[in-house]
């Protein structure tokens, strides 16, 4: 896949995003537009559209970097308990700080989704037991306990309704006022782009990283940091998107390789691509409600991802 | 030279490596020789600052191993171990471009580029050089892999069982390479060992290790003797000579 194919479908579902919704606007008005239409357009659609792509980039990039790191193709922030730490967090700081900003939430979902991938790693560190599949399942059971945790917790003070919608992303919610938290993970993704020969190199194993004189565990840190703020703003914005961080780095990897400098810039595309594509799919369907982003993307997600596994029993 | 001085190494209160000193000279071939478990392995882990060692010092041409920077260390000295040959989606090319890391950290010059398609022509590996590494055998895998180290263009080459896994042919090419690197570029090349005919062939040097222990060091000639292999290995050798190289028969 070129990538001019992705910058042209990339920029076409952008501009589709645009022009989708109850408020009818069409691309022909964008010259006469009416004050309430450019009301709609900058109110609404536009934090929309910036969101979908700063999620979608966003939360490809992270998988694919954990993917590289514990060089397993199963890990992503979905399958290791990233997500559901982060949740944890952000009801740790409704509880513990309830009147507290954004800023503050931010910073204790970044915590505890960054103790959650580090738990992670020491249990992977443990696990004599190396199968390709089954590291994801420790992680997703890992994921699991948090998430009841955070349950149990959410019933206990009455957040569950709050919880729950933290459970399932969506951006319908995405209006001025409460997205720009997500222009956080821009310089983070402009710092994966620098250590993308690091990251490469750490992700071929810790004797490998060594003799070519890096860091590695320093690499591994600056890696997981870089995983667990993106995750913990997204989850905190928009809500969790499940299996993004899985499929597209490994679509990707199929055809780029594991060289990151290489997979990077697809990988940030084809995950703004595909979760346009399911938003755009969630808002028509049952147009004029729409289905939130995390059910699409989770139905086709993990359609993809079973594919993905068959495909594999079949190469062995 | 490397200078290794009563170096010790223990793992849950065992001892691995005792009190080992060794001496490695510049420009040759050294091999490690012994039974499993005997710690060649652990020691050149240890030259090569992968794992850290318990007592004892470490020098390489008279710097403390322990007191050099990470990356400056990654020019003097490179390391390939058998656990760094996982499955990964690089191409050859990419693989050897990384030896250049350490001087580049990444934004290849028109140097580096020269030095990776030269050590790429070394080890003949032009037809494959755009392929994925999981698509090799592992005879081409492992040449990939010395290419790497070639242009990572280290002083001391160091590699443990760089035969592991091969038939003869890719290993008789392997130790032919590593014998160029030596002679040819004047490389000093250490080895961690399994087929002692191997060593006998190719090898300067050999260091007899057992128990975590040095045996016997010396040249080629003063290790390959009955009374040496039979002390370390317990077993029967005879030694016949076949067109001048010392060939061991153990197969009793």
């Amino acid at each position: 896949m070129k990538l001019i194919y992705l910058v042209i479908s990339f920029i076409v579902l952008a501009i589709t995003s645009l022009f989708i919704g109850v408020q009818n606007i069409s691309p022909l008005d964008l010259f006469q537009l009416t004050e309430e239409q450019i009301h709609v357009l900058l109110v609404s659609r536009v934090p929309r559209l910036l969101s979908i792509i700063l999620a979608g980039v966003g939360m490809s990039i992270c998988g694919l970097i954990m993917q590289q790191l514990t060089r397993n193709k199963f890990v992503s922030p979905t399958t290791a308990g990233t997500e559901d730490s982060a949740r944890f967090g952000i009801l740790v700081s409704m509880m513990l700080f309830s009147g507290a900003g954004q800023f503050v939430r931010v910073l204790v979902a970044f915590f505890f989704a960054l103790l959650g991938s580090f738990i992670f790693m020491k249990l992977l560190d443990k696990i004599k037991y190396k199968d390709a599949i089954f590291i994801p399942l420790v992680g997703m059971m890992f994921g699991s306990i948090v998430g009841s945790i955070t349950t149990f917790f959410a019933y206990k003070e009455d957040l569950i309704q709050n919880m729950s919608s933290w459970l399932q992303g969506n951006f319908s919610m995405m209006i001025q006022g409460r997205y720009e938290l997500l222009y956080i993970s821009i310089p983070l993704i402009v710092i994966a782009y620098l250590y993308a020969n690091k990251f490469t190199i750490a992700g071929m194993g810790e004797e490998f990283a060594v003799n070519l004189g890096l860091n590695h565990k320093q690499i591994m840190n600056i890696g997981l940091m870089i995983v667990a703020l993106i995750t913990a703003i997204v989850v905190l914005t928009v809500g969790m998107i499940p299996f993004l961080g899985l499929i597209i780095p490994n679509i990707v990897t199929m055809y780029r390789g594991d060289h990151l400098q290489k997979s990077l810039s697809h990988t940030a595309l084809l995950g703004a691509v595909f979760v346009l594509a399911c938003d755009i799919l969630g808002r028509v369907v049952i147009y004029p409600y729409e289905v939130p982003i995390g059910l699409t993307v989770g139905v086709i997600g993990s359609g993809i991802f079973l594919y993905m596994i068959m495909r594999r029993k079949a190469y062995e | 030279m490397v200078d290794v001085k009563h170096v010790s190494k223990g793992y849950n209160k065992k001892n691995v490596i005792t009190d080992v000193s060794v001496k490695i000279a510049k420009g040759k071939i050294t091999s490690f020789i012994g039974p499993n478990g005997a710690g060649k392995s652990t020691l050149l882990s240890m030259i090569s600052r992968l794992i850290a060692k318990d007592e004892g010092e470490i020098y390489i041409d008279g710097m403390d191993l322990t007191r050099c920077k990470n990356n400056d260390l990654a020019k003097k000295i490179s390391i390939l171990k058998q656990s760094n040959h996982i499955n990964v989606r690089l191409t050859v090319k990419e693989l050897v471009s990384f030896g250049r890391f350490p001087y580049s950290q990444g934004r290849l010059t028109k140097e580096d580029r020269r030095l990776v398609n030269e050590a790429i022509r070394y080890m003949e590996l032009e037809d494959i050089q755009h392929k994925y590494l999981d698509q090799l055998s592992g005879g081409q895998k492992q040449r990939a892999y010395i290419a790497m180290v070639i242009a990572q263009d280290t002083e001391y080459v160091l590699l443990d069982e760089p035969l592991n896994n091969l038939d003869m042919k890719h290993s008789v090419q392997i130790m032919k390479t590593l014998r160029r690197l030596a002679d040819e570029l004047g490389k000093t090349v250490v080895i961690v060992i399994h087929d002692i005919n191997f060593a006998s062939c190719y090898s300067d040097y050999i260091v007899a290790m057992k128990d975590g222990k040095v045996i016997k060091e010396g040249t080629t000639d003063e290790i390959i003797t009955p009374t040496v292999l039979n002390e370390v290995y317990d077993i029967d050798f005879k030694i016949e000579e076949i067109n001048r190289e010392k060939i061991c028969v153990f197969y009793s």
